[in-house]
């Protein structure tokens, strides 16, 4: 239970096309995380999979029976959100309770419910609380608590964690994993933060301006990505995107991860001056700027002393390279 | 909220002015009551005299008493004044919840069209308004004043309502709508608990006109049966004679549900005004 699929999907706002067909496959059980750069459509398409808003073209189904346009509460979907939206109204109970309540579900039945969605999040000791005398992470807490408690085949999560301080949301996203762990449930989890993307999916849907890009496992996109843009999105800091021409290569520019660059103080393979330095304490940033190339990165690990203004020559293994054409595709 | 000092003389200044704003407010106010209570001869020999022993005197209001249908003047103007306000408010949330929340072919067409209310006065309309009323047989009831004034109070309510309404987060509705909540519950349980401090600033703004108001009482209900506090006081006020006791006896208790509604809405009403400046 809990497989979803999206099929030709579309979205119009106007005469404005926001998401331009896509097709997409999320197994039961799987964590599925949407990201893509601002404006792209990522909160449009989980919207649309929640039924808030309109379909304009393409089908989406939930373990084979077609949702495309069932109002959003008879989808057996839950979703959390970036606010929290929490009824101010309501004590925790009943919050949690609420989507049962209107179900028609027995009075025991919901007690036993929140009860239990309770003691997963720890929130027992607030369950009386209005939700105005609950801290930030309290409040997502019970939102992630309000969708538990229905036991829908599909959670839908929009940036749940990014209103919550780093701490936090570290903390937050342990427990989200391990609610997947547990649950194993479906989960559409839309983010734009790289932490958040990497550790919790197992498939990530890169987006740009309403399309798929590429889909895949964490370390398939880092590992092997389909053209310059999921290169340059997965991933931080940036690959470095390296003329390819100055290098004597065959494609129209190749690329390389930080970590894969190394420095030198003679010429290396490429020369170039250092222009900032960035000491993290477990690794050290070094910004070079490189006739012909730009900006490039180096990510060392450890702590490592390079004066900003001298010259270095920057290394690398050329089997390491990532060859892009002109249109940005990758060259295998 | 910790505000930034302030120099003494600059909040003295202001200070000064405010309550110079409040006494010229309060004046007319201060003198209807005051004179309410003396006798005749004191209101025009020494009209801001506080009432003295020899000066008081309550004629004005015995008189108002024994004019007998004051009470029945008084449950008039009750009635038009809170049913008004009751469908003004109603039915002006439910207008701005549909203008705000759905997106639909016309809306902001429709939305300037029931805004256009705020600037022509009802009063333009008035003979064809007596026309209509004369022709459904509703001269002379309450049922006729209390449509006119939901009409005159709507426009100002779905404009007010409709911008405070756009402020309310779309994740809480859409929470709701994922929980199974009808629109009507998400309209009245979600939304119109969290724009209380508009609509109290709406009441208010609805409530004084039509609780003062003579036009459409003279034209519309001049019935001894239906006639309004505001109208019921014009019996005293003579072309020739005027009793001016009782006149302003009747003011004073007119002012006085005025008063207790305020009351019941200021602590909305200034957290309405202030909304946007402070948050
Ligand atoms: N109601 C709407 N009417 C018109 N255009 C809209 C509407 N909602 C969203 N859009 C447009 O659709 C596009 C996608 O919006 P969406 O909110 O899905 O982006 P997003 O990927 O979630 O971005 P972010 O990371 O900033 O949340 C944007 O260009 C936005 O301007
Ligand atoms: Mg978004």
């Amino acid at each position: 239970m809990g497989q979803l699929t999206l099929s030709g999907v579309t979205k119009n706002f106007g005469p404005v096309e926001v998401i331009k067909g896509v097709d997409l496959k999320v197994a039961d059980g799987e964590f599925c995380v949407f990201v893509g750069p601002s404006g792209c459509g990522k909160s449009t398409l989980l919207r649309m999979i929640a039924g808030l808003e309109d379909v304009s073209g393409g089908t989406v189904t939930l373990d084979g029976r077609e949702i495309t346009n069932l109002p959003p509460a008879r989808r057996e979907i839950a979703m959390v959100f970036q606010s929290y939206a929490l009824y101010p109204h309501l004590t925790v109970r009943d919050n949690m309770g609420l989507a049962l309540k209107q179900a028609g579900h027995p009075k025991g039945d919901i007690r036993a419910a929140t009860d239990r969605a309770a003691t997963m999040l720890s929130l027992d000791a607030l369950l009386d609380r209005r939700p105005a005398e609950l801290s930030g992470g309290q409040r997502q807490r019970v939102a992630i608590g309000r969708a538990i408690v229905r036991r829908p085949k599909l959670f839908l999560f929009d940036e749940p964690l990014s209103n919550l301080d780093a701490a936090l949301r570290v903390q937050t996203r342990i427990e989200i994993a391990k609610l997947h762990r547990d649950l194993g449930a479906t989960m559409v989890y839309v983010t734009h933060d790289q932490v958040e993307a990497m550790t919790l999916a197992d498939k990530i849907v890169v987006l740009r301006a309403g399309k798929v890009e590429q889909v895949g496992a964490p370390m398939e996109l880092y590992n092997d990505p389909a053209n310059t843009f999921v290169a340059g999105f997965i991933g931080s800091p940036q690959m470095n995107f390296l003329n390819s021409v100055a290098l004597g290569l065959s494609s129209h520019s190749a690329g390389i991860r930080p970590e894969q660059v190394q420095l030198t103080d003679g010429p290396g393979q490429i020369k170039g001056t250092v222009s900032h330095v960035e000491r993290l304490g477990g690794e050290t940033l070094v910004y070079v700027h490189a006739e012909g190339h730009g900006l490039l990165t180096a990510r060392l690990f450890g702590e490592h002393d390079r004066a900003v203004g001298s010259d270095l020559g920057i290394t690398f293994d050329p089997a390491r390279l990532f060859h892009f054409d002109k249109a940005g595709q990758r060259l295998r | 909220m910790s505000q930034p000092r302030q120099s003494p003389a600059r909040s003295i200044a202001a200070h000064t002015v405010l309550i110079l704003w409040t006494l010229i407010a309060l004046f007319p106010v201060f003198v209807t009551v005051v004179n309410s209570f003396k006798s005749k001869r004191a209101i025009f020999t020494q009209p801001l005299a506080l009432p003295g022993p020899d000066s008081f005197d309550l004629v004005g209001y015995q008189t108002v008493a024994n004019q007998g249908d004051f009470v029945a003047y008084f449950q008039n103007s009750l009635v038009v004044t809170c049913l008004s306000l009751f469908f003004v408010l109603l039915f002006g949330a439910m207008a701005a919840f549909a203008l705000s929340e759905y997106r639909f072919r016309g809306n902001t067409l429709m939305g300037l069209y029931l805004a256009l209310g705020i600037m022509i006065p009802i009063r333009l309309g008035t003979v064809a308004i007596l026309q209509m009323m004369v022709a459904t047989g509703l001269v002379n009831t309450l049922t006729a004043l209390v449509l006119v004034y939901t009409a005159q109070g709507l426009p100002l309510a779905v404009f007010i309502l409709s911008e405070f309404m756009r402020n309310v987060s779309d994740d809480l509705k859409n929470a709701g709508r994922i929980d199974g909540l009808s629109e009507y519950r998400i309209f009245f349980r979600l939304v119109l608990p969290l724009v209380r401090p508009a609509m109290a600033t709406v009441a208010v703004f609805t409530m004084i006109p039509i609780w003062n108001d003579l036009w459409f009482p003279l034209i519309l209900a001049p019935s001894e049966s239906t006639k309004t506090i505001t109208l019921g006081s014009q019996v005293f006020l003579g072309q020739f004679v005027s009793n001016w006791n009782a006149v302003l006896a009747a003011l004073s208790l007119a002012i006085l549900p005025v008063l207790v509604l305020y009351l019941i809405f200021s602590r909305q009403l200034i957290r309405g005004i202030t909304a946007g400046a402070v948050k």
